[in-house]
């Protein structure tokens, strides 16, 4: 027996194509907005492997240093390294603003850290650690910098060294990783007028300056230009010990919030980038409901176009479900020619997206599925409106 | 037998509506057409042709009547057929007033249809409608396209669809009317030649004034009625 969806396919296969290639595009949106929501996930999950560490510390009753902002001592982590089971404990700190490089800027987040401790970028991909305690900077390859570079974080200038890849923050934006001490600064320093300012204002107050307190004056004006905060302390736990356990002993004894990868990766997935997943899951749901209005709509304007034929197919004696059949395989091929090209386009324009895009070979099995359901359900409209055409039709116009 | 075999019908009638409403379309029409014999039907618009048509089509049911399609009765005051959808495959060709060939087949593929629809082998389909197709001389063109065809050629391509299950019966709706004179007549006469080679009850529709002369017998419908008379029977060349 003749394949008559397959005939009517190579006999219209322009149609087919271009049509195809409409819904593909539409399919290849859909793959990529699945593809954002996964690389925000697998973000996440690279952000907390590359950091290194097995805990978070951070300020109490808080969920930093990702979700929440998060201040904490810089000399925490000496009282958590002389705690049982771990092994090692560093500062580090994050402040998201613009870096410029010339007449540019591109925002990123800044990471303090300690060289050698957990927070310092995992690998490199161009250039060298740094080495100096001050002015030099290693950037992810997302923020356009080149090893030599100099770029500007508030006042001063740093050489970018080294590059790394796949250091994101939760919100898409590269990292900057310089010295801590060079962080802390970025993060509270003024400008001169602004210290000037603060300096004349606390020696108005009669209780800062008090003239049978020598020096008091002097230790306010210094404290107040100095920075001795941090936003996290990881700590890599020793082999042997429970992460949790440690985390444990850290929220009883030093009044700090310490979380294990299980739950700042919650924190990461499951709340900071909850809406921006309902989001895309609302788009994805819209997609979907467009490319099967979609697949519909041509499928029942081709069956349409085919009244008369249908009417003379069913007259000379063709089974109803031959008919039916017909007009599905249409329907399911339209469905296949879109897949295949939205799952060619979205590997083609992911890579050019600012934020990663991973295609999941998952994903790609789960949305043929939904590909071939959306296009089984659209053929119904069509496959109602053949069945109804009588065979008298035919005859006599 | 041989008066009941080609198609046979008496006393058919076809009532649309109930009641003040209702249309007597068809009032106890009688014909009957032997195997190899073509025969016309003419009668103005809304005289009863297509219902005529229709009923021997086994697409709409008769109210009442009997017909005997190839020595079997298939209506006796209700259908005696379980399946239409197989005697209209398998027992009736059908020619329209347009070829409506299926414009995504070829050529061979129209014609093979049939035979496959009715379960015959691939190879087996195609082999009988090229064989038809040389018949009717058009065997040059059967792997073309349906579009590429001449309307000659696309209406010898539907008398070849027609006859591909060699069915007992073949109605005709008007099969000349987009064609000019000579096409037309060249029509009728292929369906002449076809008729006895295949020995095929063969009833033509037609307003056509160029082929009324053609015929050996006529039936006329006029509301609902039919009446017969002798035709000219003017020798094709």
């Amino acid at each position: 027996m003749i394949n008559l969806a397959g005939r009517d396919i190579l006999h219209s296969w322009s149609k087919f194509v271009l049509t195809g290639l409409g819904l593909g595009l539409l399919i290849g949106v859909t793959f990529t907005m699945a593809g954002v929501y996964r690389g925000m996930v697998d973000d996440a999950k690279v952000l907390l492997n590359n950091s290194g560490a097995d805990l978070w510390v951070v300020q109490k009753d808080t969920l930093g240093p990702y979700a929440e902002s998060s201040s904490i001592p810089d000399d925490i982590y000496r009282s958590i390294l002389g705690m049982s089971g771990v092994a090692q404990a560093a500062n580090v700190s994050y402040l998201t603003m613009q870096v410029r490089k010339g007449d540019t800027d591109v925002r990123a987040m800044v990471v303090g850290f300690e060289p050698g401790q957990p927070g310092e970028p995992s690998y490199l991909v161009a250039g060298r650690r740094i080495t100096r305690s001050h002015y030099e900077a290693v950037a992810d390859v997302k923020t356009g910098f080149a090893v030599g570079d100099r770029i500007r974080i508030r006042r001063h200038e740093y050489t970018v060294v080294g590059l790394t890849q796949r250091m994101v923050s939760s919100g898409g934006d590269p990292m900057v990783f310089i010295p801590l001490k060079d962080a802390q600064e970025a993060q509270f320093l003024k400008d001169n007028d602004a210290i000037i300012n603060q300096r004349a204002r606390t020696g108005a107050n009669p209780a800062l300056n008090r003239p049978g307190v020598p020096g008091l004056l002097d230790a306010i004006n210094a404290s107040q230009n100095s920075n001795r905060n941090v936003n996290a302390v990881l700590v890599r736990v020793a082999e042997g010990h429970s992460p949790e356990a440690v985390a444990q002993d850290i929220r009883r004894w030093k009044h700090l919030q310490a979380f294990i990868r299980a739950q700042m990766e919650n924190i990461l997935i499951a709340k900071l980038i909850a809406t921006a997943a309902r989001q895309i899951a609302m788009f994805l749901v819209i997609l979907t409901i467009v490319s099967a209005a979609i697949v519909a709509f041509i499928i029942y304007t081709m069956t349409l176009g085919k009244i008369r034929e249908i009417a003379v197919l069913k007259l000379i004696g063709t089974h109803n479900r031959t008919i039916a059949a017909m007009i599905l395989q249409q329907s399911l091929g339209l469905g296949l020619i879109g897949f295949a090209i939205g799952r060619i386009a979205a590997t083609i324009w992911g890579p050019f997206f600012p934020r990663y895009v991973l295609l999941e070979p998952g994903d790609a099995v789960r949305g043929f599925v939904i590909v071939m359901v959306v296009c089984t359900l659209a053929s119904t409209l069509a496959i109602r409106a053949a069945l109804k055409v009588d065979p008298a039709t035919a005859i006599g116009g | 037998m041989k008066k009941e075999s080609g198609i046979h019908i008496e006393g058919l009638s076809k009532r649309y509506g109930e009641g003040a409403t209702a249309v007597d379309a068809l009032k106890e029409v009688n014909m009957s057409v032997a195997p190899g014999e073509v025969v016309g039907l003419i009668g103005p618009s809304g005289s009863g042709k297509t219902t005529l048509l229709k009923c021997l089509g086994a697409v709409i049911e008769p109210t009442q009547g009997r017909m005997t399609l190839g020595g079997e009765v298939i209506y006796d005051n209700g259908w005696r057929i379980s399946d239409l959808r197989v005697l209209r495959r398998d027992r009736i060709g059908f020619i329209f007033q347009a070829p409506y060939l299926i414009p995504f087949l070829d050529v061979t593929d129209n014609v093979a249809l049939l035979p496959m629809l009715a379960g015959r082998p691939n190879g087996e389909a195609r082999a009988r409608a090229l064989e038809l197709l040389q018949a009717l001389d058009v065997a040059h063109r059967a792997s073309a396209e349906t579009s590429e065809l001449s309307g000659g050629e696309q209406q010898r391509v539907s008398i070849a669809r027609a006859l591909a299950n060699r069915p007992p019966v073949i109605l005709a709706d008007e099969p000349t009317a987009p064609l000019d004179s000579e096409r037309a007549l060249a029509v009728v006469r292929i369906l002449n030649q076809m008729a006895s080679q295949y020995h095929t009850a063969i009833i033509v529709v037609t307003h056509d004034e160029k082929i009324i002369p053609t015929f050996k017998r006529i039936y006329h419908i006029r509301d609902g009625r039919t009446y017969e008379e002798a035709g000219e029977g003017r020798a094709l060349q």
